[in-house]
């Protein structure tokens, strides 16, 4: 891993008894997205904050950028933007004093950042509210304006956690074309998100992590077809009726049931369908869809992702 | 109109250096000094533009106790001892007083109140993290900010004690040196005390602090109307020493034991930075 921009070796990380990360393998690459998609509580923050040299690790070695976090935090920290869960925005600042005062943390000159400023209000599309208090800004805005400020000093690698989270559809949108932008100009990322889409839209590979360790690698792609059927057939049955389960079995490949509906995994959908009604089964609804990185997740882990 | 028009380098970043950490910042755990805390006195500096307000407030404070107690109860009281046994107006004597326990204020408000509230509301220092600075330059760059706070109130108020007439002695230009001092190891401490604070509810006992000494350590009269414990306990008192040492150098009654109030907030300092930089550390390089 010559070029590598991460290299994790058995990370670890643990707040007292709890161990947050249980000894992780990570390698980014320059250049690609790079995601850890899990549920709350996976490891995948803990394993952001020791990347973007907030957070000392228990065990095992990184490297960021070539560098030791321990020894050379701020070194590191100059080279790379982070966008964190919760946005820490100034709330005291403009819109524009934000980018401004931030470019100043990195040393940047004045006139540098003044120009930056303007420049990264229109790749947020606030430039119209740049001299308004940051407080009334809606919940997209923010977000756009905290990835904005993450990008102030030019970073090499951009960390974004849990990026659209809490956000509607619409500004969720917005927010990947603007990272799939960067990603266009050169611009390493390394997301955590719990979306499977959000993982299947930015990332060119990913790594599944659960309680703390990988459970899978590879691009959404091979996920899929390593871990999940082409197609899946979900069926909804009434609360009364008994679904034929041995059935399903025999003709699927996997059924998984879930509380409120089973999934069978099968390459053809649509010939289960049929199999199915011929052998006289009635379900309440039926449909049948691509598998997504859900049924990966779901095979892993044996739990949904988003419950 | 793309971020970046033109193709970007192979190797990207600042094209600014962090400059290696001094000797003494290494007794503090690695990378938590990237000498940068200038950027954080800035941020305040910005913030507070739309903040005047608090400046007027701050400055007129002291100059409505000194009008109220100098002018108006000292035409009751008459003149006092100073320092040097020399009686000198009401004015005269509490004015210096007025003098360290603003310095104290200031300090201890900024390093209090709002850095309790830029680390548990605002988040800010999360943010200032993620940037080269580490919390040796949050903890400079906030007691640096409040130190040019308490400057400014330091000034204002000399300048009106003078136009009262009530700087006796060429020694009062080091007042705002002094000044300075005193304010910086207040702020040290009222930082390395937030950091322990949970809640809003723990800041009572800043005022519980505060206010005593206000009151009793010698601001508006002297320590000889104390009994002797007493006296060794207000002796004990910070802000005890910052009025000696305004009031001697006002008054013009300076002596070689100023250097040993001087110490008592040297020490202030150097226990209060340490304490706040290595519990910033703990707090938020979890």
């Amino acid at each position: 891993m010559g070029d590598g921009l991460v290299q994790a070796r058995d990370l670890r990380k643990s707040f007292g008894e709890f161990e947050a990360v249980r000894g992780i393998d990570v390698d980014v690459a320059r250049g690609e997205v790079f995601g850890f998609l899990g549920p709350n509580g996976a490891g995948k923050s803990s394993t952001m904050r020791m990347i973007a040299c907030v957070s000392p690790r228990s065990g095992g070695t990184l490297q960021v950028l070539g560098m030791d976090p321990d020894v050379d935090g701020p070194r590191i920290r100059a080279r790379i933007g982070v966008v964190p869960q919760l946005d820490n925005l100034d709330q005291e600042l403009t819109v524009r004093e934000n980018l401004q005062v931030y470019g100043r943390y990195f040393g940047l000159p004045r006139a540098r950042v003044r120009e930056k400023a303007v420049e990264l209000m229109q790749f947020a599309q606030l430039a119209d509210r740049a001299d308004a208090p940051v407080e009334p800004l809606s919940g997209g805005m923010k977000r756009r304006l905290t990835i904005a400020r993450s990008l102030v000093n030019d970073p090499e690698l951009l960390l974004l956690d849990e990026p659209t989270t809490g956000l509607d559809p619409q500004a969720r949108h917005l927010l990947w074309e603007r990272l799939y932008r960067l990603k266009r100009e050169g611009v390493t990322q390394i997301v955590t998100t719990h979306y499977m889409d959000e993982a299947e839209q930015l990332c060119d590979r990913l790594v599944v992590m659960d309680g703390g360790v990988i459970a899978a690698e590879g691009s959404p792609a091979e996920l899929i077809a390593r871990y999940s059927t082409r197609e899946v057939l979900e069926l909804r049955f009434p609360p009364d009726v008994a679904a034929p389960v041995e059935l399903m079995t025999r003709l699927a490949e996997r059924v998984e049931v879930l509380p409120d509906r089973l999934l069978l995994y099968t390459a053809d959908g649509e010939h289960l369908q049929g199999e199915l009604a011929r052998n006289g089964v009635r379900p309440q609804s039926a449909l049948v869809r691509r598998s997504s990185l859900e049924d990966v997740f779901l095979r892993l882990t044996g739990r949904s992702l988003v419950d | 109109m793309t971020l970046r028009d033109v193709p970007l380098p192979d190797v990207a970043g600042p094209d600014v250096p962090v400059p290696r950490p001094p000797a003494w910042a290494r007794l503090l755990p690695a990378g938590s000094y990237a000498g940068r805390a200038s950027a954080l006195v800035l941020r305040s500096v910005t913030a507070s533009r739309r903040a005047w307000l608090a400046f007027v407030s701050g400055f007129f404070e002291p100059v409505f106790y000194l009008v109220a107690m100098g002018q108006g109860l000292g035409a009751l009281v008459g003149p006092l001892p100073g320092p040097d046994g020399q009686p000198i107006p009401y004015a005269a004597f509490i004015a210096p007083g007025l003098l360290a326990a603003a310095a104290m204020n200031g300090a201890v408000f900024d390093s209090t109140f709002n850095v309790f509230f830029k680390l548990k509301y605002n988040r800010l220092y999360d943010a200032v993290l993620a940037t080269p600075l580490g919390p040796v330059d949050i903890a400079l760059g906030e007691i640096g900010w409040a130190l040019l706070r308490g400057a400014l109130y330091a000034l204002g108020f000399l300048a009106v004690m003078g136009g009262f007439g009530l700087l006796l002695s060429p020694w009062a230009l080091l007042a705002l040196p002094a000044a300075l001092v005193v304010a910086f190891g207040f702020a040290a401490v009222g930082m390395a005390a937030t950091t322990y604070m949970r809640s809003w509810q723990d800041f009572d006992l800043v005022t519980l602090a505060i206010l005593p000494m206000f009151l009793f350590a010698t601001t508006f009269y002297p320590l000889s109307v104390y009994p002797r414990w007493l006296q060794l306990l207000v002796e004990a008192m910070p802000l005890f020493h910052a009025v000696e040492l305004m009031r001697g150098l006002t008054t013009g009654a300076v002596h070689l034991g100023m250097l040993g109030h001087l110490s008592y907030f040297l020490v202030m300092i150097v226990v209060g930075l340490v304490v706040a930089a290595r519990r910033l550390d703990i707090l938020l390089l979890k």
